[in-house]
């Protein structure tokens, strides 16, 4: 295999794998978050506006590790130094 | 959308105007567009401002924005926190904006550009020690760094910088793939199907807003707070943990700061009394 195809292929794969682990994790800790929060609101009603608050900041911390997956295979899709070089040789 | 390829990653990379030396790219110009709708709009709201019972429509719109966000500040800190109101106001203001105006045919969202938040992030960045030292003293804030114990420098460090990354790289990931998903699925389901996720890139767009303004505030409001805590009078739930505690002195600071709630309490049994000061 030539080296344009070798980098492309890697590439394409790496990308895919980066965003499908790093979206699991994420996604469970995004539900476990949502559910507890929902169980509280349901206690507490009226503790609505805190818990709100605090849910959505917390949602924001926990996907900020799926974005940073994202925006690594972005990377690799559009802007690869290693595809970059390949193809200008 | 048109103004930026498919292979395009951020708006820097798209020029539009070149002379010699001075390039002016996409994301300075939407930048200065939205300062100038901004600044435009508060001036003109701002022109006849009354405190007559019959007022603007202008002058409404302005006291709910400022209220809503003066309201959000003052929940989460517990106290009222107007010298943050300029900053935080102004960072939730324009991101929010530019994020909203991405609906807009042709207009290239900023904040999708990694030098925007990064700049955005830098003013956090800056902003927490500034706001802390005007709060503390410079030495009560430089103890602010080994809370704990002296062992924990190096982290409070790194933690200050990569909150400060993290900030940055969480904005420019939300709005730039809300662009890109909308780009690609433009290239592949054109008519109906990019509407919904652009419907869903305004709920993220202002999502983040909040986010990054309310995380601007936690980092302030926690840097500028140390000293207020210790000065205030222990409650008797706290001076009961403080009993039990078999090293008063060592731990105190490490279980005060472990369960908040005693001190979440005392908080709000004197907010009732603030809001009557307020009143008056």
């Amino acid at each position: 295999m030539t080296d344009v195809g070798l980098i492309g292929m890697t590439s394409l794969v790496m990308a895919g794998i980066t965003i499908a682990i790093g979206s699991i994790g994420p996604a469970i800790g995004e539900a476990i978050a949502v559910a507890k929060a929902l169980g509280a609101l349901a206690r507490q009603p009226e503790e609505r506006n805190t818990i709100t608050r605090t849910l959505f900041v917390g949602l924001a911390m926990i996907e900020s590790t799926a974005i940073y997956c994202f925006v690594v295979s972005m990377l690799i899709f559009f802007a690869n130094p290693f595809w970059d070089y390949v193809i200008k040789r | 959308m048109d103004l930026m390829g498919l292979k395009a990653i951020s708006p820097d990379s798209v020029v539009l105007w070149q002379w010699g030396f001075a390039t002016l790219n996409a994301t300075i110009a939407f930048t200065w567009a939205v300062m100038a709708l901004l600044v435009a709009t508060a001036v003109l709201a701002a022109r006849n401002l009354t405190s007559d019972v019959h007022y603007s429509r202008w002058q409404n719109l302005l006291e709910i924005v400022v209220g809503a966000i003066r309201g959000q500040i003052e929940d989460m800190s517990q106290r009222r926190m107007d010298p943050y109101l300029p900053f935080i106001g102004s960072l939730f203001l324009f991101i929010a904006l530019s994020n909203l105006l991405a609906i807009v045919p042709g207009f290239i969202p900023p904040t999708g550009s990694l030098s925007t938040t990064t700049a955005l992030a830098l003013w956090v960045f800056i902003a927490v020690p500034a706001y802390g030292v005007a709060h503390l003293g410079i030495l009560g804030y430089l103890k602010h760094y080994i809370r704990p114990s002296v062992f924990m420098l190096p982290f409070n460090i790194m933690g200050e910088v990569s909150r400060t990354i993290a900030l940055a790289v969480r904005l420019f990931g939300n709005i730039m793939s809300g662009t890109k998903i909308v780009a690609v699925l433009l290239a592949i389901t054109p008519l109906f199907f990019p509407v919904v996720m652009n419907v869903l890139g305004l709920i993220t767009g202002l999502i983040q807003a909040y986010i990054f303004a309310i995380l601007a505030m936690v980092y302030i409001a926690s840097a500028s707070r140390a000293r207020e805590e210790k000065e205030e009078e222990p409650s008797p739930q706290e001076k009961e943990a403080r009993a039990k505690s078999k090293k008063p002195e060592k731990q105190g600071n490490a279980g005060r700061e472990a369960d908040a709630d005693p001190s979440d309490t005392g908080v709000e049994k004197q907010k009732p009394a603030k809001k009557g000061e307020r009143k008056l």
